[in-house]
């Protein structure tokens, strides 16, 4: 048991998590780059302890700084968000041998379920459908082109050790890959450390959806779907939940086969599985696991009720976990849109700045994280990511009517944001009737 | 001899490299020609080019690899002879 919790992250997320450890009664600590000494999560943290100067590899990512301010302040955990160092077997084996609980999965199942290629093995052996690929790492170009060719072409050339979208490239035909395949290396061994590769089938029109899940380490429940499809450059802009795309019967073969996966290797925490769906074929397949909490996190607590972020603390502190799989009930329907320091209007240059005026959308249904206030100054070093508005209500053309009212509610000054896009999708016909794919947003901004 | 710097068109953080592994793009007393790329930088986690605005020889660099720079602020200084 720990009865102090140390957030290292920055932004809404460790906003977030401050909040689910006070409803816990438990003393937080907030980390802080010198670029975040005015930041809300310090304001609302009961200690914070700077770390270093704004650059992320000598602030967030320093381990050895985090885990000094979590002696200094006596922490008994630490709980690493999304970004930064959540997915990092090494912190994670580094907090336990510095004697406390990382608040996430075991060192072995972040390196199981983090590298692409054991993940799919791993998926592949608890019976999850994968998207035909090359079955693990591929050597040189004579034994990748041959696994390309037993693929069929287009195909997808990813970095083993890559993940968010980056280290993707996709060939189209033979020439193209034998184009992509030295440049494909050179770059994963410079973004990521390996210049493993492995191929994967590229769907031409997917949809992304992802599984929730929550395991304790002896068992494990899903708590549904989150429809993510609206990407640009892969990096998700509005999620929800359900999926418009899948009948129950699906909805259940999906939801099942996460946590197949998850009770294979033993879960503990929140995880969240991610899928490619084929409204063509209504075939689903995993892709990945994101061994932490996610971005979007709150649509599904929103349309289930359940506090993600209490849960993971909860189950750090080795409690079991409480939820049966029929506790876990779908109601209403949820929206998320992101809103991001970008001119959507200028190719989505960045917009770091001091916030002047803020109104955030209130009222029945709406849900803001964010880390802004007026006055708060947005630093050029890290995400874009601003604030996430979500909606629920009873049916999704409800939800759609209030995420309508709440973006129009919101109002920002000092910064460009692209709350603009979104009040755009809220009113296009292809979102409000759910047909899109993973590149619909793409077309949309290139028509 | 005139001196001309090259200012940050960006706030963010500054890069002499294209890549950690990689060379500099210019060492101090390298020749520069205009429009040459003399670094990166990262905004949000985007990246943009600094390009010299004028040619000649760099006398030294005012902002260390992976240092924090301000629009506006010095990077370098070149000697336009």
């Amino acid at each position: 048991m720990f009865n102090k919790l140390l957030v290292a992250n920055r932004g809404e997320i460790a906003v977030r998590i401050i909040r689910a450890a006070k409803e816990l009664d438990l003393r937080t600590v907030a980390v802080f780059s010198e670029a975040d000494k005015d930041s809300l999560a310090v304001r609302y943290a009961d200690e914070a302890v700077g770390i270093g100067p704004p650059p992320a590899r000598k602030s967030y990512l320093n381990i050895d700084a985090i885990i000094a301010a979590a002696h200094q302040t006596g922490a008994g955990a630490i709980h690493p968000g999304y970004g930064f160092l959540s997915e990092n077997a090494r912190f994670a084996e580094a907090v336990a041998a510095a004697g406390l609980v990382f608040v996430g999965p075991t060192p072995k199942t972040i390196r199981t379920m983090g590298d692409k290629a054991t993940a799919r093995a791993t998926a592949r052996a608890a019976g999850v459908p994968i998207v035909p690929g090359s079955d693990g790492e591929v050597g040189d170009l004579d034994h990748a082109l041959a696994a390309a060719r037993s693929i069929g072409f287009p195909v997808m050339l990813k970095a083993s050790a890559g993940g968010g979208g980056r280290g993707i490239r996709v060939a189209a035909d033979e020439t193209a890959f034998e184009h992509h395949f030295h440049t494909a290396q050179a770059e994963a061994a410079a973004a990521f450390g390996s210049g493993t590769l492995y191929l994967e089938r590229f769907l031409n029109h997917a949809r992304h959806l992802e599984v929730q899940i929550l395991g304790d380490g002896n068992r494990a429940v899903h708590c549904f779907e989150r429809e993510c499809s609206l990407q640009r450059r892969r990096q998700k802009v509005w999620e929800e939940a359900p999926s418009l795309a899948i009948d129950d019967a699906t909805r259940e073969a999906l939801c099942t086969s996460a946590v197949r996966l998850a009770a294979r290797v033993g879960y503990r925490g929140a995880g969240t599985l991610e899928y490619l769906y084929d409204d063509d074929t209504g075939e689903f397949f995993f892709i990945e696991m994101n061994t932490r909490i996610q971005v979007e996190h709150p649509v599904t607590e929103m349309v289930t009720g359940i506090d993600l972020v209490r849960a993971m603390i909860l189950i750090a502190q080795g409690q079991p976990l409480e939820l049966a799989q029929a506790d876990v009930t779908l109601r209403g329907a949820a929206i998320e849109v992101r809103i991001n320091a970008e001119d959507p209007d200028s190719n989505f240059r960045p917009s770091p700045g001091r916030v002047s005026t803020l109104t955030l959308p209130a009222g029945p249904g709406v849900r803001v994280d964010t880390m802004l206030y007026p006055g708060s100054v947005v630093p050029p070093y890290y995400d874009s990511l601003l604030a996430k508005i979500i909606v629920h209500a009873e049916t999704r053309e409800l939800a759609l009517a209030r995420l309508r009212r709440a973006l129009d509610e919101f109002e920002i000054d000092g910064l460009v944001t692209t709350a603009p896009l979104h009040k755009r999708l809220a009113r296009l016909n292809e979102v409000q009737t759910g047909r899109f794919d993973t590149g619909f947003l793409e077309r949309l901004l290139t028509a | 001899m005139a001196q001309h710097q090259v200012l940050s068109p960006l706030p963010g953080i500054f890069y002499r490299r294209p890549a950690p592994e990689k060379p500099p793009y210019k060492e101090n007393g390298d020749r520069v020609a205009e429009g040459d790329v003399v670094g990166l930088i990262e905004v949000m986690k985007q990246f943009t080019e600094v390009h010299a605005d004028a040619g000649g020889k760099i006398v030294r660099f005012l902002i260390d690899n992976e240092a924090p720079v301000e629009p506006g602020q010095p990077v370098l200084l070149i000697e336009t002879s």
